[in-house]
């Protein structure tokens, strides 16, 4: 393998300078001419018959182009699809219009639009509309919507019971008959609101000679968007260009297919006129999807030693209103295949029933259904060293598969395919002190000071993935990942990928692998993504799967190129193909180093095509298409410690170490970049973030007044270090670390505080700990009310 | 987030402002705009004209005065941070300044346009009662003082009439001031107090001590100084005297706090802040 030089350095992200000096086009920047401004119409209510839409008034406004109903649009306009559709859970997707006719199910949910000459004119109009509705029974709690009598949302979804999902493996009842410990433990999981810097946003523009449409999409993945447009709009997929600018972050909520992706072309077709919607913060907390929200009840088994046995559990995961794009597999193959984590459990019944509620659609949100898992098992775990009397950390480490065990096939059905747990914990504990802080927490209880430190060893599946194993857990596309390479004449190399980075830094790495590959300096590889007319066909950036599979695609092409270039060097320095080598951007004959001829020279032989061996087309240009063989299944230990103040139930993190293993390391700087947003979401999970609806589906933190996004200021220092188990199956031995921070986090945080209150006798609480609810805990509890 | 249509107009003078403030009853009045722009942006307020006082500059200003410090209306919360006598002399102000909103709010908010406003979970008001501050206001009829006990009389409303414009805070500074200090619990997402306490201690062991934040509006808890003005303020003494507190006040109850909790951040910001005033 050729990668040395580059691999491994951290280097700054090249698309950095743009994006801070304000140089980037966001869709919001793409400006057309006699371009045109849309305004939604959205419903106040959470469960409602519309019985009027008057828009004579709002027509009669200065500026006003067009004006647009659910009734005007439900003729021309296909549903929206859902596109994970699980197998074997009874899934029933109810129709999913792109604006209500008849009926609202959510507060947000779009009824009506306006176009006019300014944005200024198309909110004064929107705002001008009279809907009448007729409020309907609301149900906002997902366990409490799956009972008899609960207001029903569709007629397709009797008892609004969308899928029941189940994972069974070894005999769960008799490994719970015959272990000395059970714990049984109800845990929330707290719904979020992704909150991407950039809302999201839409400008169309139709051509109406040539009948195409080209579409700037606040979108993680153009190609999926492309495909689903053709369906919407009844338009052929060739005849329709998706271009995902700069896109202000996703994490995940940029993965979905919105009702204003869809509307937005669809106008600007109907007017002959371009058309842009941006959405405001008020919006994108109603209309774009929320993530997590589950109620689970889980059981433990295990043996006093500190064995666990089996896992037994039912969730209740709130889908919303409508099944978004993605949302099925997000509670079930991405979050129950996993349950286990790191550890050797013999058995597992676990069922999810994904219910439909009168709230804003729940879909993948960084971590997707992983985040979830890892908060389970491992407050799990610790519940078990709790009742056991043995120190969380044994627990780990008697539960951990063996290095000697991978590739090692859970009870769940999935196979990691490399591990080595004990040296990540180790590590986490080393850099913590682990023996020297359980002293000082010991030195701080004597004066009634609540000191905790908690621990999180997580397991991750990402890399979507294998495509066969997407179509057999019923997901409506492929998982490969895809480059195409062009090198120009001057042997400057375009690469072209499927895949749609947003943030995460592949111009950069991918840059780094191209460049070591073909023996080329960075600066002479560029990195073209997000348009699906110049771009190979993709399936997007999502679940930590850009690097892995981009790469996979990437090598391949390079090996093409290498390929091609050994038979155009072999002519050149008449060699015979099989004498020809490759090192370092060029190409020799083995054992005469100076019959040589560079990269450059090759490509422009090859481009100019004046001498060609026989059968060798010209140019220099080749695509190549990954489908990795599995998933890849990066893990570590985080580990963080708290101090919670007993006055006013405030917890302030002391320290937060990560310590990941996600193979080897492309750029150490953008790993740790994504470990440290990561951990920040994940934290602000535990400590500040909650979507609060009220019983009539009213969102009470509806605006950043209310929200806690997390700030700078809130967050500790991170502190991250690495152990490196490559991926076996990889090219380049690399695993995804898109989402590890948010899948770890989350609960290392939540087992620090359990463990600074266990002295109280509270075993556990749920997320969010805010002030207000560790401090309430605390009163009446031994020492703890002052 | 697009207000509605609106009338514009930026005064030179107070007494323009006033003729226009005559002539257009419904017009708001805007100093830095923290506030008021948000709240036309998401349409809770839709005032058909805004007199945007920014551009009187004259009433930007901190002077010390012989018995007073003088603060103009429209001296932005980062001048009022900065400013050396404020935080050599009026310590709790400097602090409530520093914890207002973000670095941008602080550069565009004023002292005048945040009392006015007098949201109940801004800083400022309860450092404008403990340190017995007074603001002046001009209107038609000419100019008048009202004193911080006077001036704060519900949610968001204050003793100010419609034609009035606010135009300097004023802050005794005899008897000496010893020590002064600002404690607050930020709320994690707006930043707004949940909790704030503010504490004045004069010569001769006078003793003030006022809460933003805790209920509809600011307010000093005279019980408190009572109890406490002349004792020797220790740790013990303060925490003993704070668990009164709280008592007879209608504590705001809302998603982060409810009165129990808020109660409880009553007593620990309030012993908080006396303490490190005495400091």
């Amino acid at each position: 393998m050729a990668v040395s030089k580059l691999f491994g350095a951290s280097i700054k992200r090249r698309d950095d300078p743009q994006l801070i000096t304000g140089k980037a086009t966001y869709t919001d920047d793409v400006k057309l001419h006699g371009l045109a401004y849309a305004a939604f119409v959205r419903s106040p209510h959470a469960h409602a018959r519309i019985t009027s839409v008057d828009t004579s008034k709002a027509r009669s406004q200065p500026g006003v182009a067009a004006i647009y109903t659910g009734k005007d649009v439900a003729d021309k306009l296909n549903p929206l699809p859902c596109a994970w559709l699980i197998p074997n859970s009874d899934l029933k997707v109810p129709p999913r219009p792109v604006m209500a006719s008849d009926r609202v199910r959510y507060v947000g949910e779009a009824v009506a639009v306006v176009v006019a000459d300014s944005r200024y004119a198309a909110r004064d109009a929107a705002e001008a509309i009279e809907v009448s509705y007729d409020p309907l029974p609301v149900i906002v709690n997902q366990e409490k919507a799956a009972k008899p009598g609960a207001p029903q949302l569709h007629a397709e979804v009797p008892n609004n019971v969308s899928f029941t999902w189940k994972v069974v493996g070894g005999d769960a009842s008799a490994a719970f008959a015959s272990a000395d410990i059970v714990i049984k433990q109800r845990f929330l999981n707290t719904r979020l609101i992704p909150n991407a810097m950039e809302a999201r946003a839409a400008t169309a523009q139709y051509n109406s000679a040539t009948g195409e449409l080209t579409a700037w999409l606040t979108t993680q993945n153009p190609h999926i968007h492309r495909f689903v447009l053709s369906l919407v709009l009844k338009m052929p997929e060739h005849k329709i260009r998706v271009i995902a600018p700069e896109v202000g972050g996703g994490f995940g909520s940029k993965l979905p297919v919105y009702p204003e992706d869809a509307l937005v072309p669809f106008l600007a077709r109907e007017l002959g006129r371009p058309v842009k919607w941006t959405e405001d913060r008020r919006e994108n907390y109603v209309a774009t999807i929320h993530g997590r929200d589950h109620i689970t009840d889980l059981e433990v088994a295990a043996k006093k030693d500190g064995t666990i046995l089996a896992l037994r559990g039912v969730t209740y995961a709130n889908m919303g209103a409508y099944l978004s794009l993605a949302a099925p597999g997000v509670p079930t193959i991405l979050h129950g295949l996993i349950l286990p984590g790191c550890y050797t459990i013999g058995a597992v019944d676990y069922t999810v029933h994904g219910v439909l509620t009168n709230t804003t659609p729940v879909d993948t949100y960084r971590g997707a259904g992983r985040p979830e898992t890892t908060y389970l098992i491992e407050r799990a775990v610790d519940l078990v060293a709790h009742k056991a009397g043995l120190d969380p950390v044994e627990v780990r480490r008697k539960n951990f598969i063996p290095k000697d065990k991978f590739p090692a096939t859970s009870v769940t059905g999935i196979t990691y395919d490399s591990g080595d747990y004990h040296p990540a914990l180790d590590k986490a504990l080393q850099m913590v002190d682990y023996t020297g802080f359980r002293r000082q927490q010991e030195a701080a209880r004597k004066q009634n000071r609540y000191l905790g430190v908690g621990l999180s060893s997580y397991v991750e599946i990402c890399g979507l993935g294998p495509s066969p194993v997407a179509g057999a857990v019923g997901f409506q596309g492929g998982l490969y990942g895809s480059a195409m390479i062009r090198i120009a004449p001057t042997g400057k190399v375009s690469v072209f990928i499927g895949e749609s980075p947003h943030g995460q830094g592949e111009e950069t790495t991918f840059a780094q692998v191209t460049a070591d590959y073909l023996g080329l300096p960075l600066d002479d590889v560029e990195i073209i993504s997000g348009d699906t007319a110049t771009t190979p066909m993709g399936w997007g950036t999502y679940g930590s799967r850009t690097t892995t599979v981009g790469t996979g695609a990437i090598v391949k092409a390079c090996d093409k190129i290498i390929e091609k270039g050994k038979k155009v060097a072999a002519h050149l320095l008449e060699a015979s193909e099989q004498d020809i080598a490759f090192e370092d951007g060029r190409f020799f004959v083995k054992g005469s180093p100076e019959r040589v001829k560079t990269i450059q020279e090759i490509t422009l032989m090859a481009t100019l095509a004046w001498n060609l061996p026989a059968g060798v087309e010209p140019g220099m240009e080749v695509s190549a298409f990954y489908d990795p063989p599995n998933f890849v299944y990066p893990f570590g230990t985080h580990v963080c410690t708290v101090e919670v103040d007993a006055e006013t139930g405030q917890v302030k993190i002391l320290r937060y170490i990560a310590v990941d293993d996600c193979g080897r390391v492309i750029n150490p700087l953008i790993v740790d970049g994504q470990v440290h947003g990561g951990i920040t979401q994940g934290i602000a999970q535990t400590l500040l973030e909650e979507v609060v609806y009220d019983e009539n589906g009213q969102l009470l933190t509806a605006s950043m007044l209310d929200y806690a996004v997390p700030k700078a200021g809130q967050m500790p220092r991170y502190e991250t270090a690495r152990t490196v188990t490559p991926s076996p199956h990889h090219p380049l031995g690399i695993k995804g670390v898109g989402e590890t921070g948010s899948i770890a986090s989350t609960v290392a945080v939540a087992n620090a505080v359990m463990d600074a209150l266990a002295p109280l006798g509270i075993a556990h609480l749920d997320m969010p700990l805010t002030p207000k609810k560790v401090w309430h805990a605390m009163q009446g509890r031994k020492g703890g009310a002052r | 987030m697009i207000p509605a249509a609106f009338e514009y107009a930026a005064p030179k003078n107070v007494s323009e402002a006033l003729a226009m403030l005559r002539q257009h009853p419904d017009a708001k009045v805007m100093a830095g705009g923290q506030s008021l722009l948000s709240l036309m942006k998401l349409r809770v307020a839709s005032p058909p004209m805004v007199v945007d006082l920014g551009r009187i500059r004259d009433l930007s200003y901190i002077r010390e005065e012989k018995e007073h410090i003088a603060i103009g209306a429209l001296t932005t919360h980062t001048d009022i941070e900065r400013s050396s006598v404020i935080q050599k002399r009026l310590k709790a102000l400097a602090e409530s300044a520093e914890q207002i909103g973000d670095l941008q709010v602080r550069n565009r908010g004023t002292i005048g346009g945040s009392l006015a406003h007098a949201d109940p979970a801004a800083d400022y008001p309860a450092a404008f009662l403990a340190l017995e501050g007074t603001i002046v206001v001009q209107g038609s009829s000419g100019t008048r003082t009202i004193t911080a006990d006077q001036f704060f009389t519900g949610l968001f409303t204050t003793a100010l009439k419609a034609n009035e414009i606010l135009t300097e805070v004023r802050f005794p500074t005899s008897p000496t001031i010893n020590g002064s200090a600002y404690k607050k619990m930020k709320h994690p997402a707006s930043g707004f107090a949940v909790i704030g306490a503010a504490a004045v201690v004069r010569a001769g062991g006078q003793l003030r001590l006022a809460f933003t934040g805790a209920a509809s509006h600011a307010f000093r808890a005279k019980t408190i100084e009572t109890a406490l003005s002349g004792k020797k303020l220790d740790e013990a003494t303060v925490r003993a005297a704070m668990e009164q507190a709280a008592q007879g006040v209608d504590l705001l109850e809302d998603l982060f706090a409810d009165k129990v909790y808020r109660a409880q951040l009553v007593k620990v910001y309030g012993r908080r802040a006396v303490l490190a005033a005495v400091q």
